[in-house]
């Protein structure tokens, strides 16, 4: 069985940090950059272990309070979702990303430090920094998020994604306070991103693509015909409406949803700007 | 080996289960597992992970090729290839054939290589500290992020010992104890710089092949001997430069002029007096206590060790002193003013070449990691239907064993218990399961005749070209390594 896997990206600054199925890339700036890059390392080595040893629990629908402290995290961000249907899974990517930031900034001073999970983000911003992220998905995007900002965490979920979705947005990202709240309420949000019934839609129980997924049953989104605009709208509707409740209820700042081209934003506008399409 | 993992569950045949990494996902026909990096592919796991080959033409150790099948030139076959366990996979109990059973070609004798990654609940390693530093009192308690993972052990010439792991740290203590035993000798198998503490010692940190680090000091040298050692290597080229030379040890302080070495050249009295035990003549125990300072001492003012000079024995005003560590690297020069008390002085040109002969012959100070552990149990089986031969070939020295390619000790007695140096395996060539154990490539090396006179798989033996060709149970990537000779160090 092979542990932690630890090494430098080849600029030479970036740290990447894999075990299993997480992946993290790593980056400090500041006086204490080199032991928050060591604290990172040393919090990352037991991650998945801790993780896996709650597995059971953290796969079944959110309820009974898990131990671990990632496991706690990840417990409280997807229980305001409830009674919807929602695991602790849906925030595994995002509370990594916090707990092994927060290693990093309990280590030394840092001016601007990231935790990117695949996608799922936790920001460490001192005042007067900023921190700019390309947003993947289908329609370019770039998110400013300022020290005066409450955001800390950026997530993305869709159906391109590595893990299943029951919806079929291409993609939404969240901006969050932490990256496991981005994280559990951007797969909320793309699940909502639907359209029941439709038969442009192909779907297959996710234990059918992965034995072990904590969505069991459910029925996966696996390809999409070609949608009118009409669809489009009736779909987008269906996220918007919960990411504009996540909003009311203070569980995420902003979000930009997209879909077959088209994108809605929720949040302050300078938050989550579309960038045009420069040509040369 | 006393911690089972839970029984595979029954599941469709098609959905595998991946032993990669502590998920253990079940993987679907065709799907890949939650890492992206292990698939099933016609009901096999796939791992990215390549085997791992030492090629013998690659000089020195140094690089790492990775090659695919694709850009593979074809020209790494025959005597230069020794497959190696790392990346073989493993299952456990090993109730089935080890990944690989290699027929290989070794000196015009048809040979088997039996390959496999071996769960060791039964593991450790032993460290050797190349340093005159004090780390802990013989048997003190050795601690990793405060967990207890082993103990110093007796010291040995010019370095201290430690015994780190065991099953009884790895299993028999808290959960704790266990996870931060495992991961300690995983990372020092894999020859990563991992920080121990002693109790009531030192704190040391230690990384195979490289100097070790006591207290924030890096160690340069290895001492040249002890004190009286020096002594003896010495006494001729201090004759006539200087009146009394004093070697400072914490084992044995020497002093020319008393000891054996002087009297044979004729050296005078001089009428100096140690503090400490004195053993025979002009060799001292115990001048002061075990410490980070002079020769192993807690010295920082080597006069501290000196009691009064007797003029009587031949002291006089003006006799010259030197007092130097065992490895050179702190020195003090004296004169005795009207008062027979030494004061210092500016070291003479001429002694300081004798300085740095001492110095020059010191080795540089390093870090060994051996490990041990014993191949005992199930993984026998993987490797003969009889497994008791297989210990009685390995103990009548007809099978060779192998940890990643590097020569293994076995101890003689029962079992096959083995020490290899962990700095000749590749690199990353340990991994850990979360009973907790350590996960070792470990090979059998042994004439077909007699694998076959053993019980062994033959059907399952296969060349290595084949291996190269067509990979085993766990895909078919491999990677060149040069192999890793005995001292190129780092």
């Amino acid at each position: 069985m092979t542990g932690p896997q630890i090494a430098f990206l080849p600029d030479r600054r970036r740290l990447h940090l894999q075990h299993g199925p997480i992946d993290l890339i790593i980056d400090a700036e500041g006086l204490g950059r080199d032991a928050a890059l060591r604290a990172a390392a040393a919090r990352f080595d037991s991650v998945l272990e801790e993780l896996v040893a709650e597995l059971p629990l953290l796969r079944a629908p959110t309820g009974p309070r898990p131990e671990g402290e990632i496991a706690r995290h990840m417990h409280a961000a997807t229980l305001p979702f409830r009674p919807a249907f929602i695991t602790p899974m849906a925030a595994v990517a995002g509370a990594v990303a916090d707990s092994v930031l927060s290693a990093m900034t309990g280590a030394g001073a840092l001016t601007r430090a990231y935790v990117n999970n695949g996608g799922d983000i936790a920001l460490h911003l001192a005042p007067g920094e900023s921190f700019t992220a390309a947003i993947a998905g289908g329609t370019p995007g770039r998110a400013t998020i300022g020290a005066d900002s409450p955001t800390r965490g950026i997530a993305t979920s869709g159906r391109h994604g590595r893990s299943h979705s029951l919806g079929i947005a291409d993609s939404v990202t969240v901006l969050a306070a932490t990256a496991a709240q981005a994280d559990a309420a951007a797969t909320m949000i793309a699940n909502a991103v639907d359209l029941p019934g439709n038969p442009k839609i192909t779907r297959t129980p996710a234990r059918d693509l992965s034995p072990d997924s904590d969505l069991g049953d459910r029925l996966v989104t696996v390809d999409l015909a070609p949608l009118i605009g009409a669809e489009i709208d009736t779909a987008l509707a269906g996220g918007l409406a919960l990411a504009e409740t996540c909003r009311a209820r203070g569980l995420i700042h902003a979000a930009l949803l997209t879909l077959s081209g088209q994108t809605r934003t929720l949040g302050a506008p300078d938050l989550i700007a579309s960038k045009e399409p420069t040509h040369a | 080996m006393t911690d089972r993992p839970p029984r595979p569950e029954k599941t469709r045949p098609e959905k595998i289960r991946c032993d990669a990494c502590p998920v253990m996902c079940y993987i679907a026909e065709g799907r890949i597992g939650a890492c992206d990096r292990y698939a099933n592919q016609g009901g096999r796991i796939i791992r990215c992970d390549p085997l791992t080959v030492l090629d013998r033409r690659i000089a020195k150790g140094d690089e790492v090729k990775p090659f695919l099948k694709a850009d593979w030139d074809g020209t790494l076959s025959g005597d230069d290839l020794f497959v190696t366990a790392v990346g073989a996979g493993t299952t456990y109990p090993d109730y089935k054939p080890a990944p690989f059973i290699v027929s290989r070609e070794l000196d015009g004798a048809d040979f088997v290589t039996v390959v496999t990654e071996a769960i060791f609940s039964y593991c450790g390693v032993k460290i050797k500290i190349d340093t005159d530093r004090h780390l802990g009192p013989e048997g003190a308690v050795v601690r990793a992020k405060g967990e207890a993972v082993g103990l110093v052990i007796t010291s040995e010439y010019g370095s201290q010992m430690l015994s780190l792991g065991g099953v009884d740290h790895l299993t028999g203590g808290s959960k704790p104890e266990g996870r931060v035993t495992c991961d300690t000798l995983l990372r020092l198998c894999n020859r990563e710089a991992v920080e121990l503490s002693v109790d009531g010692g030192a704190s040391v940190i230690v990384q195979a092949g490289q100097p070790p680090i006591v207290d924030g000091q890096r160690e340069e040298r290895m001492r040249v001997g002890c004190g009286s050692a020096t002594i003896g290597m010495f006494a001729s080229q201090w004759q006539g430069l200087v009146d009394e030379v004093v070697v400072v040890d914490d084992h044995i302080t020497g002093v020319v002029s008393e000891h054996q070495a002087g009297k044979v050249l004729g050296w005078p009295d001089t009428g100096i007096r140690i503090k400490g035990r004195r053993s025979t003549p002009g060799r001292y125990f115990q001048v002061a206590e075990p410490g980070l300072g002079w020769g192993g001492t807690d010295i920082t003012d080597p006069l501290t060790i000196l009691g009064e000079w007797n003029p009587k024995k031949g002291a006089r005003p003006g006799l010259t002193l030197l007092m130097v560590s065992t490895t050179g690297e702190q020195f003090a020069y004296y004169t005795l003013d009207d008062d027979l008390v030494p004061q210092p002085r500016d070291l003479p040109e001429a002694l300081r070449a004798s300085v740095e002969l001492i110095a020059e012959n010191c080795e540089p100070a390093l870090c060994t990691v051996m490990f041990m552990g014993g191949a005992g149990g199930s993984l026998r089986s993987g490797v003969t239907k009889n497994p008791v031969r297989l210990t009685r070939s390995v103990q009548d020295e007809k099978t060779r064993v192998t940890v990643g390619g590097a020569p293994a000790y076995v101890w003689p007695g029962g079992g096959i218990t083995l020490m290899a140096d962990v700095t000749r395996m590749p690199d990353n060539a340990f991994g850990s399961v979360p009973t907790p154990a350590i996960v070792a490539p470990l090979e059998f090396t042994l004439p077909r005749a007699e694998y076959r006179a053993l019980g062994g798989h033959d059907d399952k033996a296969r060349s290595v070209d084949d291996i190269l060709e067509h990979g085993g149970d766990y895909g078919a990537d491999v990677r060149a390594v040069g192999p890793v000779t005995g001292k190129d160090g780092a």
